[in-house]
């Protein structure tokens, strides 16, 4: 069953929190992964494989590049189960 | 140039407590740090050893959750215990190209490694975690520290099994005595109290089942000694040059005096029964400290409470030091802490460094019946060591045939 936007921030941010201990109410769709909220390259891809567990979804291999703030990952998850 | 180095700082996390201060009043009070394994994978993978030396404090309760999260436990325990030493040694403002590490495991990430395996037999290759490699690689608890630290002077893993952390410490003292550096943090860290290591070493019978009795398993030179005692946990020792420790007025616990390794090339396991090898690691490593066997006045002895290992030591001792061996107190304290394989020798460094400064011999706890084959003077209750200079050694030896002794002197300023 496909989670809605809200359901995959939420789920997104635990992951986050998990990873950085980013207060999970601080991770917010307009944010920056690298300028705001300071994850490096190995976070992103451990954030990327815990999602993909998570959802049931796939990342293309090249699609970390395409991720620039927490909006585009639920935008990617969202598409990527439908 | 053949400057003192001095140890300035300790640090450790053991089976007997989460600091130095908690593991020596332990030790002194004659305490075991082996306990039963209450994980459900004991019964589970019907392991024939149901016992350990685990850490007394988990690196999780200290350690930020990012930190636990990153760090595979061999890890997180290097980080303690390095932070601690650091932090003993009054956290000194350094230059860090002129700061170095030379921190050993024996195994590594076993943890993270099997974990690892275990999520790919469950699934698919993607699952496993991008965090893998760095947290497995055995160079991972040297990197945390270098990393914590800003040390960019080298950070260096040496890898001999359960001499390890003895050999870190003795490359430490060429790296300081050259000048390419005033600082380096020693030491070694092991965390490999799972499963499938227990079952391997329960495999070759080297690991005690006295599994009754966790406590009074560890009994080097008992005559019912069966085997050694898996522990966890790491040390440091913050080691510099005298000449930095007196112009930063640091307070000095002992002289690091010497160091050497030498090998076997006998068995891939077994020691050589002659022990002609970890005989010449102690003549080199007191012949570094200029010193005679007769100087000695202490031994922290590797004696792991196997029924092979111990007499190879004894052997290997009445080479060095003669009839007068009889004369020279020896403590074994994996009795208390379990073996903590390449951390071992770290920790039994700072028992040694803290016999010297607190002029008392830590206690050889178990010791109810001594071989009547190992004739020596073991420490059985915490004994005070007269006045005077003194120089004491520690000796380590890992499956490989390495042998590595260091050399510590008592610091009269």
């Amino acid at each position: 069953m496909a989670h809605s936007k809200d359901e995959i921030l939420a789920g997104l941010a635990e992951i986050i929190n998990d990873e950085t201990s980013l207060p999970a109410e601080t991770i917010e769709v307009g944010k920056s992964l690298q300028d705001d909220l300071d994850i490096d390259s190995l976070s992103m891809l451990t954030i990327m494989t815990d999602a993909e567990k998570k959802f049931g979804i796939r990342f293309d291999d090249n699609a970390s590049s395409s991720l620039v703030t927490v909006g585009d990952v639920v935008d990617y998850i969202a598409n990527a189960q439908a | 140039m053949t400057s003192k180095i001095v140890v300035t700082g300790l640090g450790a996390t053991t089976p007997l407590g989460g600091d130095v201060k908690s593991t020596w009043a332990a030790l002194l009070a004659g305490e075991s740090g082996i306990t039963t394994l209450e994980q459900e994978w004991v019964a589970r993978h019907q392991l024939p050893v149901t016992f350990a030396g685990q850490a007394k404090v988990p690196a999780k309760e200290v350690l930020a959750h990012k930190e636990v999260k990153r760090l595979d436990p061999s890890s997180q325990f290097a980080l303690v215990a390095a932070r601690e030493a650091w932090a003993d040694a009054g956290a000194p403002e350094v230059v860090p190209e002129r700061l170095a590490v030379e921190f050993s495991t024996g195994i590594g990430g076993v943890w993270t490694l099997l974990d690892a395996y275990d999520t790919l037999n469950q699934g698919e290759a993607r699952h496993v975690s991008p965090m893998t490699v760095p947290m497995l690689m055995p160079n991972g608890p040297a990197a945390a520290i270098g990393m914590d630290l800003a040390a960019r002077g080298g950070v260096r893993t040496s890898v001999s099994a359960c001499a390890s952390s003895t050999e870190a410490i003795a490359n430490a003292i060429a790296r300081l005595r050259s000048g390419e550096v005033d600082m380096v943090v020693a030491g070694g860290s092991e965390a490999a109290i799972h499963p499938l290591p227990i079952a391997a070493f329960a495999s070759m019978h080297a690991l005690s089942r006295r599994n009754d009795e966790p406590a009074k398993a560890s009994r080097p030179y008992d005559v019912n000694r069966d085997g050694f005692v898996m522990g966890e946990g790491g040390a440091a020792l913050v080691l510099e040059t005298e000449e930095h420790a007196l112009a930063r007025g640091a307070r000095i616990y002992a002289e690091l005096a010497g160091g050497a390794v030498t090998s076997d090339a006998y068995h891939i396991t077994a020691p050589d029964p002659e022990g002609s090898g970890a005989a010449r690691a102690m003549l080199a490593a007191l012949a570094q400290a200029g010193a005679k066997p007769s100087d000695v006045v202490h031994i922290n002895a590797h004696a792991t409470s196997t029924p092979v290992g111990d007499i190879a030591e004894f052997t290997a001792l009445k080479r060095v030091f003669g009839d007068s061996l009889s004369k020279i107190p020896v403590s074994a304290t994996k009795a208390a802490t379990g073996h903590l394989l390449g951390g071992t020798g770290a920790i039994e460094a700072i028992f040694v460094i803290l016999a010297l400064h607190e002029r008392t011999l830590p206690p050889t706890i178990n010791l109810d019946d001594q071989d009547p084959a190992i004739q020596l003077d073991v420490v059985t209750s915490p004994r005070k060591l007269a006045d005077g200079p003194a120089l004491a050694i520690s000796n380590s030896f890992g499956f490989g045939g390495h042998n590595a002794v260091i050399a510590f002197r008592s610091y009269e300023g």
